[in-house]
């Protein structure tokens, strides 16, 4: 059952910047060498700032030491370099000739082993965007997704070859598109979506493609490289690594500064803020701080480095959220979820989808009818305020704001490291608002949070996990009081609509029994055993209780549940 | 901070010429020239020419306006002192004339309330913290300004203007509003210390009106210093529970803005709460006392929101429930008493274990 939607306003746009070589994210590797020197350079000095006396520095070297060789011993990946050993092994023997020194002589050679580990972090992490390599990807990705949904959409012999359908009919691009592409233009877009699926760097990217905008940046895991085909996707579209094994300072430092330099260049952006996908399929509620404190500083530092007069190029915040009936991994997800949360448990990251899920997976997604919103939110200035068209911040009373004043104390532009902590803490509270305001709720949204809520409020004495260990044949629903809790949820869906706190997908509108129809019908409408359906008797019966909480979860900080009764 | 640069000549601005306002505009006025705003033009002409207000010599380095706009063109730094009934309208009223690089650091312990519209407190059952708001995140939602800070501590404004050995904490996230509040306040008689708890400082200063007003009732029954140790140590505990439901920590309670203040609250006639239950324990109702002076208690107000709360929340609240019936619904305050001596609560400690 397709579900169409009443404005579809997805039209093609046209390119911003014509030619590639106009492309902030091609210069920057054009001029790649510079700038791993240049990054490199910066997180020196960041490190000796943090660590400014020999002995704390040594300490930080040796610490980092350590946990690389842990990292190396326990938990190596394909895509590690092979000389990762010995160059480690070289850093432990100059760092143990240290001991013998005295404390003036130790000074230039600890600088010189963390000048040479944050090069190798900095030449790691760069990204490496080739303009025929983008144009190549893109064409091929283009080529095969519209093959795809061609040949399994047309049921005739040669349909495979037609062009009747593109990507946009499959996914819905909804909310601030004009708006965000006047950004691009005056400013550097730091794009900031909500992280669900793997998939979503692919949609995400294409969604900035389709949009006209040219590519942008963005940290993507190391992880993801270790597949082939993905890695040479994710170079060619000009991503840079992010190994969330390394947690040691200089790297971490290395990376913030990475993403800094790159906005202050004018490279736009793209972070998933909230650090991995989401396990529980709950929006974000806690943003990871570390790259959104790039964005401010990167702001701080492009007023200061302005002449008095001159307009500062300004970096603008955009929060998307993706919309899903379906999560590929949801079942593995949740389990990851349940697992930590039932036992606090380190967790490795791996990831159980190679290449062929993933064409598996894409073939389910264009054969079956089951779309995905994109919701563009308006423009935020790096301190929150909403901006208008021409990028200029207005406060909450519509009055207009100078963001340059944020970093102003005693009438001077100032670095305030502390300071600026506490406004990416402010940031990310804005941004998780604006999560909740722009998610689209879909049908079957809907009726997998109430059916889930439903069944929670009748065992009002178990626990999440009591909950879930109850045998699934033991849980119904009558049809007609699910369908009255939907109907009163909705309402109040609605009315949080009309108070701008949430945005709604126009099928979940309609008769009521259509909307559940249709919920039901998309809700994790790939996975083998269906996390809600009705049984012959027309009873709400699940198959999957774990991946219908996943789903549930979805529609979960709203306070919907005072509206479903025992 | 480069103090070197001119505009560290800037004025630094008051707003509210009430007691503490006009004492605070005094110590600021030993390192700084100092705009104090008051509302009422006569205020403004007799502090200018005869260096005089409610009973406060004040500094030639102060000087009184009567224009907000004023203020924020010509201080960085504002100092905003004004009764909690009357906050969210001044700040409202100063929101057009502020920038980001304002800082504000307020000296005002009580709540705003927002009610949905026509409602009265006394027809709410219950409060909650979509409703009830400190002073600090009033300016948060009202201007542009997010450098905000407070001030709270032991800080009765008669002792202060007679220079008596005090201290003060100054509550922000941000170090930087701390430093610059010392710097501006510090003197060899008064000590200042730092929180970045700017919630839990808030609810610390404006919940401890609570206990004031008990303290009095118990000295107004004439009853000595056993009742007041009992009163004060189980008042913390109740200040903690309330002010933990309310978003803040309990190490806020424990310091200068919590115990310190609480105590000396407790045993000052000059506190205005304190004198409130004094005076109620004698028999007279709220209305005589209210009648009886143009100074405002915060206090009463605090007991009937932070009871709502409470009924909200589900915290444990005695000594302020009880406050409430005496206040509002005509208890006595010696049937107060007994209701609170029969309470069954007789854990002594248990918000350290958590």
């Amino acid at each position: 059952m397709d579900i169409e939607e009443k404005k579809n306003k997805n039209k093609k746009y046209k390119p911003i910047l014509e030619g590639i070589p106009d492309w902030p994210v091609y210069k920057l590797s054009k001029n790649r060498k510079e700038f791993i020197e240049e990054v490199a350079d910066r997180a020196f000095k960041r490190v000796k700032e943090v660590r400014p006396s020999t002995k704390q520095l040594i300490d930080e070297l040796e610490a980092t030491l350590y946990r690389e060789q842990q990292r190396m011993k326990r938990n190596r990946w394909r895509v590690d370099p092979e000389d990762e050993p010995q160059f480690w092994a070289k850093v432990k023997e100059d760092l143990s000739a240290l001991s013998t020194k005295t404390p003036e002589e130790q000074e230039p050679d600890a600088n010189e082993i963390l000048k040479r580990i944050v090069h190798r972090y900095s030449d790691e992490i760069a990204g490496n965007f080739k303009p025929s390599q983008y144009r190549f990807a893109r064409e091929v990705i283009k080529f095969w997704f519209s093959r795809l949904l061609n040949g399994a959409r047309v049921k005739k012999f040669g349909a495979f070859w037609r062009n009747q359908y593109t990507l946009r009919d499959k996914i819905h691009i909804v909310g601030k598109v004009k708006h965000l592409r006047r950004l691009a233009r005056k400013g550097t877009v730091v794009m900031v979506p909500t992280h669900f699926s793997n998939l979503d760097s692919i949609l995400i990217g294409w969604v900035i493609h389709s949009l006209g905008l040219p590519a942008f940046i963005y940290g993507a895991g190391l992880n993801l490289f270790n597949l082939k085909i993905f890695a040479y996707f994710m170079n060619s579209l000009g991503a840079y690594k992010v190994d969330r094994r390394k947690k040691n300072m200089p790297y971490l430092e290395t990376l913030k500064l990475y993403s800094t330099i790159a906005l202050q260049k004018g490279a736009h952006s793209l972070f998933f803020p909230g650090g991995t996908r989401s396990r529980s399929g709950m929006l974000e509620k806690q943003l990871k701080l570390g790259l959104l404190s790039s964005t401010i500083e990167a702001q701080r530092n492009l007023y200061l480095e302005s002449q008095p007069g001159e307009e500062v190029r300004k970096i603008f915040i955009v929060p998307v959220t993706l919309n899903y009936n379906f999560v590929l991994e949801a079942p593995d997800l949740v389990e990851d979820y349940l697992s930590s949360k039932g036992q606090d448990r380190y967790m490795p990251e791996q990831d159980k989808y190679g290449s062929w899920q993933l064409i598996q997976f894409m073939f389910k997604f264009f054969t079956k009818g089951s779309s995905i919103s994109v919701s563009i939110g308006r423009g935020l200035d790096v301190m929150g305020n909403y901006v208008d068209d021409e990028g200029n911040s207005i406060d909450e009373h519509d009055r207009a704001v100078d963001t340059r004043d944020y970093f102003i104390t005693n009438g001077q532009l100032s670095i305030d490291r502390q300071r600026e902590d506490e406004y990416t803490r402010m940031l990310s509270a804005k941004i998780v608002k604006e999560y909740h305001r722009i998610n689209r709720v879909f049908a079957s949204h809907l009726v997998a949070f109430v059916a889930f809520t439903m069944w929670q409020k009748r065992y009002p004495m178990l626990d999440l996990f009591g909950l879930l260990r109850l045998p699934e044949e033991e849980l119904y629903l009558p049809y007609d009081e699910f369908r009255d809790t939907c109907k009163r949820v909705r309402k109040q869906i609605y009315r949080m609509k009309i108070e701008n706190k949430v945005n709604i997908a126009s099928h979940l509108k309609g008769d009521i029994d259509e909307m559940i129809k249709r919920g039901l019908y998309n809700v994790g409408i790939f996975h083998l055993k269906r996390p809600l359906l009705r049984n012959r008797e027309g009873n709400i019966i699940t198959r999957d209780l774990n991946v219908l909480y996943y789903y549930h979860n979805r529609l979960v900080g709203y306070e919907l549940d005072k509206f479903i009764g025992q | 901070m480069n103090s070197t640069s001119l505009s560290d000549s800037k004025p630094v601005g008051v707003i509210g010429a009430g007691n503490f306002g006009s004492a605070v505009a005094n110590l600021l006025a030993r390192h700084k020239p100092v705009l104090l705003y008051a509302r009422d033009v006569d205020v403004v002409n007799r502090i200018n020419t005869k260096r005089d207000n409610r009973g406060h010599k004040i500094q030639e380095n102060v000087t009184a306006i009567n224009s907000l706009s004023q203020i924020a063109e010509e201080c960085d730094v504002i100092f905003p002192i004004i009764p909690s009934a009357h906050f969210r309208s001044v700040i409202q009223k100063l929101s057009p004339h502020l920038h980001p690089y304002h800082i504000l650091i307020h000296g005002t312990k009580g709540f705003d309330i927002t009610l949905p519209r026509k409602a009265t407190i006394d027809e709410m059952d219950n409060l909650n913290r979509q409703q009830v708001k400190t002073m600090s995140e009033v300016i948060r939602e009202e201007s542009v300004v997010v450098r905000v800070g407070c001030l709270a501590g032991p800080n009765l404004s008669k002792e202060l203007a007679a220079g008596h050995p005090t201290a003060t904490v100054i509550a922000s996230p941000f170090n930087e509003v701390i430093e610059l509040g010392k710097k501006l306040l510090r003197n060899d008689r008064f000590q200042v210390y730092g929180n970045n708890d700017l919630t839990g400082v808030e609810l610390a200063g404006v919940l401890k009106n609570i206990i004031a007003i008990a303290s009095g009732a118990l000295s107004g029954l004439g009853y000595g210093d056993n009742a007041k140790g009992l009163l004060i140590s189980r008042g913390v505990v109740e200040m903690i529970y309330l002010g933990r439901a309310l978003g803040g920590n309990t190490k806020a309670f424990l310091g200068v803005a919590g115990i310190g203040d609480l105590v000396t609250t407790c045993n000052s006639s000059l506190s205005r709460n304190f004198q409130v239950g004094h005076q109620l324990a004698q028999g007279k109702t709220l209305q005589d006392i209210l009648a009886s002076t143009d100074e405002i208690a915060e206090g009463i107000n605090t007991v009937r929101i932070a009871k709502k709360c409470a009924d909200f929340y589900k915290v444990k609240a005695p000594i302020t429930n009880a406050l409430y019936r005496v206040l509002f619904e005509k208890l006595t305050v010696k049937q107060a008493l007994e209701y609170l001596m029969r309470y069954p609560l007789n854990v002594d400690i248990d918000f350290l274990d958590k």
